[in-house]
C-alpha cells in the first residue's frame, strides 16, 4: 500500500549512489564527462535538429546520439518508436543499472520505484503529432503512436519496461528544478525506508518548441553563456539525462557494493513572486538550501562547493549570489561557486540530475569544475568563483536548481566514506 | 503513520463551479450539454463537456497572476481556495504543501505557442511561451494562497491523484507542512479530443478540477479520513487492465468492506469493461460520476475522490472505495471513511 506505509522502524538510513549514467554534449558516459568538467571544456555548437534561422539565437549543447542505445528489456514493437529524448534517457539508466551491478530481474527488486523529473519529455513527438494533424488532417498512420510518445510518464513506463521492473512511476515536472526534485524525493524514499533501492535522475532533449520559448524570451545569450559574470547576456540550452541508483548503505553493504558517494540532504521551496522570475534577494533559494542543511544536519561552512543553478542570466544569477551569499553569511569567502551550464548548457528537466552527477564526479575526483567563460566576476558574489580547473579538498557539495513557478531545490552530496 | 483526515474539497466540472453542483449532477443523473469543439480540417466537430462561465466570477480571478492564464489555471485555483475555505485553513499560518496532478496539462497554450513558433519564431508570444510549462497552473496556484510551502507538479497516468494523496501524507509525516492541497486539474482543447479520437473515439472528454484539503488535523468530530492508498498495478493491454483493477480490489478489501463503490467508468461499454468485470458482484451503493461528467482524466479522479468524501460528509456512508483503472497503464484505488 501507498498509505498507509507498513509500521516499522522509523528511523531514517544512510542513502548511497551505486550507480550512475550520464550523457551531455561533453559525451557518454562518466569518464567523458568528469574530464569535460573538471577541465570546463564547453561542448556547444550550431542547432542542427530544427531550423534556427530566424532565431536570435543558433547554437545549443547537442548531445550525439549514441548508434547502439541500449534496449535492455524493450519490447521489439517500442524500440522503434523512440524520440530523441527516450534514447538519452536509456542511455544514461543503462550505465547506471551496469554500474551498480544490480540485476533487477530478481524477485525482490521487481517492485524498484522509479522516480524521474522533465519538463517536456517528449515533445518533439507532440510536435511530429501537430504537423500531421495540420498538413494532413484525415491522416492516422502513427499519430496515436506520436500521442503516447509525447507523454513523459509513457516514456518513463517505457523506461521501466525496459528495465524489467514494475514498481511505483513517479515523474515530477516541475521546470527546471524538477531533476533536483526527483532526486531528492528519491533520497527521501531510500531515507525513510519505502524503498531499499530507488532508480532516479532526469532527462530532456532539444526541441524547436522549448528553443524557440526561450528565444522568444530573449533569454537566449546571443554570444556565450558566462554564469555570475558581470557582462552576462543570457543562458544556452543543452540536453541530456542522468541516471541514479540510490540504495540504502545497509543494503549496498550487504551485496559487498562500493558507493560512489552519498546524498544527505533535501530541501526544497517556493519563490511565489513571479512565473519566470526569482524573488531579487533569493528569499526560496536561501529557504531551499537551508532545508537542505538542515535535512543534512549541516552547518554551511562545512559545504566545500556549490554547483550553482547559475543560468547566466541576468536576473537567476544575481538572485542566487544574494542567496548564496545570505546563506552562507561569514563563511561565503570559503565556499567555491561554479555553473557547469557554461560547459553544456542548460539542460532544463535534467539540469538537476546532470549536477548531481557532477558533485558526485567532483566529489571522487577532489577537482572543482570551473566554468572558463566567466572572467570578471559580478560584484553581488561575495564568495570565489571556480574560473580554472582547481583541485580541492570536499567533503559535502551542494547543488542548486530553479525553475520557473518558483520551483526551488536543493541536494547535498558527501564523499564515499 | 499519522491519521490523514480530508478537510476540505473543493470541485470545477462541467456542470459548474462548486461541490453542490457536482453532488445534484451526481445524484440527478442529469448530463450536462454537449460543447462542439472545432478540429482544423474535419468537417464535424468534436464533442466534449466544457465547464460553464461561472457566475458570478470568484474574485481571485481579479489577482494578477491569474490574468494571462489557461482555464487549467483557473480551475486549479477555484477547487483548491474552495477546499481550504471548507477546511477553514490559513495560508498566512499554515504551512500548505500543493500537489498539482495532471495527465495533459497546459495544452490550450503549447498548441497555441508551438503553432507560432512552428510558423514564425520571430513573433512567438513569450506570454504564451511562459504558461506552456506544466507546473504553472501550481505556480499561480501557489502565488494566490499564497504558500512559499514544497510544491509538486506530477505527471502521471489519470490514477495518479491517489499517488498525489498519498504523496500528500508523506509531508504530513515528516511535518514538511501543516496541511496539503492535492488537485487534479485539465482544460480541453482540440488535440486533446483529437487523441482520444485516436485511441477511445465514443468517449466524451470533459475538464474541470477537484481538489482534497489534507491534514493531520481533523476539524470536525465526525471528520473524513483517507484510510488506504493501493499500490499502482501496471497494465500494458486490455486483459493486463482487468487483472490490475482487480488487484486494486484486491488490495482495498484488506482495509476492510465499504458501503459505498466510486468508480471510474465513463458509460462507454469497452471503455468500462476492467471496472465491470472487477465489481460485478458489488451490491453496495455505488457512484460513477464520469459517465455524467466525463472523461476528465486528472480531474476526473479528483471528482471521484470529491464525490465520495462528499457522499460520506452527507452521511450517505461511512465508508467509501474508490477504484480507478487509468487510462494509459496503472489502476490505482482508495479508501476514505468516517474518523468516528
Amino acid at each position: 500500500m501507498l498509505f498507509p506505509r507498513p509500521s516499522g522502524s522509523s528511523s531514517a538510513v544512510r542513502v548511497v549512489i551505486t550507480g550512475v549514467g550520464v550523457i551531455t554534449s561533453l559525451g557518454r558516459g562518466w569518464k567523458d564527462n568528469a574530464e569535460g568538467f573538471r577541465t570546463g571544456r564547453r561542448a556547444f555548437r550550431d542547432v542542427t535538429l530544427f531550423d534556427v534561422s530566424r532565431h536570435r539565437t543558433k547554437i545549443a549543447a547537442e548531445a550525439d546520439i549514441p548508434s547502439d542505445v541500449p534496449m535492455m528489456k524493450l519490447h521489439s514493437r517500442a524500440r522503434h518508436r523512440l524520440d530523441r529524448a527516450a534514447k538519452l534517457l536509456l542511455t544514461a539508466a543503462d550505465e547506471a543499472v551496469q554500474q551498480s551491478r544490480l540485476n533487477f530481474s530478481a524477485a525482490s527488486l521487481h517492485k524498484t520505484p522509479i522516480v524521474l523529473g522533465t519538463t517536456s519529455g517528449g515533445m518533439s513527438m507532440g510536435q511530429a503529432y501537430y504537423r500531421t494533424a495540420i498538413e494532413s488532417p484525415l491522416a492516422k498512420t502513427n499519430q496515436a503512436t506520436k500521442v503516447l510518445q509525447y507523454l513523459a510518464q509513457s516514456q518513463i513506463a517505457g523506461l521501466a519496461e525496459a528495465l524489467g521492473i514494475s514498481g511505483q512511476v513517479i515523474t515530477i515536472a516541475n521546470a527546471c528544478a524538477s531533476g533536483s526534485n526527483a532526486v531528492g524525493h528519491a533520497f527521501e524514499m531510500v531515507r525513510n525506508r519505502r524503498a531499499d533501492v530507488v532508480v532516479t535522475g532526469g532527462y530532456d532533449a532539444l526541441c524547436e518548441m522549448v528553443f524557440g520559448g526561450f528565444d522568444s524570451l530573449q533569454a537566449l545569450s546571443p554570444t556565450q553563456c558566462r554564469p555570475f559574470d558581470a557582462h552576462r547576456d543570457g543562458l544556452a540550452l543543452g540536453e541530456g539525462a542522468a541516471v541514479f541508483v540510490f540504495e540504502s548503505a545497509e543494503h549496498a553493504q550487504a551485496r559487498g557494493a562500493k558507493p560512489i558517494g552519498e546524498i544527505v540532504g533535501y530541501g526544497a521551496a517556493t519563490d511565489c513572486h513571479h512565473l519566470t522570475q526569482p524573488q531579487p534577494d533569493g528569499n526560496a533559494a536561501l529557504a531551499s538550501m537551508s532545508a537542505a542543511c538542515a535535512s543534512a544536519g549541516l552547518k554551511p561552512e562545512q559545504i566545500g562547493y556549490i554547483n550553482a543553478h547559475g543560468t547566466g542570466t541576468s536576473l537567476n544569477d544575481a538572485a542566487e549570489a544574494a542567496a548564496i551569499s545570505r546563506w552562507a553569511g561569514d563563511s561565503a569567502s570559503r565556499v567555491y561557486v561554479s555553473s557547469t551550464k557554461a560547459s553544456i548548457g542548460h539542460l532544463l528537466g535534467a539540469a538537476g540530475a546532470v549536477e548531481a552527477a557532477v558533485c558526485l564526479m567532483a566529489l571522487q575526483g577532489q577537482w572543482l569544475p570551473p566554468m572558463c567563460g566567466t572572467q570578471s566576476a559580478d560584484v553581488a558574489c561575495k564568495f570565489p568563483l571556480v574560473l580554472k580547473p582547481t583541485d580541492a579538498q570536499l567533503n559535502y557539495v551542494l547543488s542548486n536548481s530553479f525553475g520557473f513557478g518558483g520551483a526551488n531545490a536543493s541536494v547535498i552530496f558527501r564523499r564515499a566514506i | 503513520m499519522k491519521r490523514v483526515f480530508v478537510n476540505g474539497i473543493g470541485a470545477v466540472s462541467p456542470v459548474g463551479w462548486s461541490v453542490e453542483a457536482l453532488r445534484d449532477a451526481v445524484q440527478s443523473n442529469q448530463l450536462p450539454p454537449n460543447a462542439c469543439v472545432q478540429r482544423p480540417g474535419w468537417a464535424q466537430p468534436l464533442a466534449c463537456r466544457r465547464v460553464p462561465p461561472p457566475n458570478p466570477v470568484p474574485a481571485v480571478f481579479a489577482n494578477a497572476r491569474l490574468r494571462r492564464t489557461t482555464p487549467i489555471t483557473s480551475f486549479a485555483a477555484s477547487a483548491t481556495l474552495q477546499a481550504i475555505a471548507d477546511a477553514k485553513a490559513d495560508p498566512k499560518t499554515d504551512r500548505i504543501g500543493i500537489v498539482l496532478c495532471v495527465l495533459a496539462g497546459c495544452v490550450q497554450f503549447t498548441r497555441r505557442f508551438y503553432h507560432e513558433a512552428w510558423h514564425d519564431p520571430s513573433t512567438a508570444s513569450p506570454l504564451v511561451f511562459a504558461e506552456t510549462v506544466f507546473n504553472a497552473p501550481s505556480s499561480h496556484v501557489a502565488a494566490v494562497l499564497p504558500s512559499p510551502a514544497i510544491n509538486y507538479t506530477l505527471l502521471g497516468d489519470s490514477s495518479g491523484f491517489l499517488e498525489g494523496l498519498a504523496l500528500a501524507a508523506d509531508w504530513l509525516e515528516k511535518d514538511l507542512v501543516d496541511g496539503c492541497v492535492v488537485v487534479g486539474s485539465e482544460e480541453i482543447d482540440w488535440p486533446i479530443l483529437d487523441a482520444f479520437h485516436l485511441f477511445s473515439p465514443h468517449v466524451i472528454c470533459s475538464e474541470g478540477a477537484g481538489a482534497l484539503y489534507l491534514s493531520n488535523r481533523s476539524v470536525t468530530d465526525d471528520a473524513v479520513e483517507l484510510t488506504a492508498v493501493s499500490d499502482p498495478h501496471f497494465y500494458s493491454n486490455k486483459s493486463q487492465k482487468i487483472e490490475a483493477t482487480k488487484s486494486v480490489r484486491a488490495d482495498l478489501i484488506q482495509v476492510g468492506n465499504a458501503a459505498l463503490l466510486c468508480d471510474s467508468r465513463v458509460g462507454i461499454e469497452n471503455y468500462d469493461a476492467p471496472e465491470n468485470a472487477t465489481w460485478s458482484d458489488w451490491s453496495n451503493a455505488r457512484l460513477s460520476p464520469k459517465t455524467i461528467l466525463g472523461e476528465g482524466m486528472m480531474a476526473g479522479s479528483a471528482w471521484q475522490c470529491v464525490a465520495s468524501v462528499d457522499a460520506l460528509k452527507q452521511n450517505v456512508a461511512r465508508s467509501a472505495l474508490v477504484s480507478i483503472s487509468g487510462c494509459l497503464h496503472q489502476a490505482v484505488g482508495a479508501c476514505f471513511a468516517k474518523s468516528k
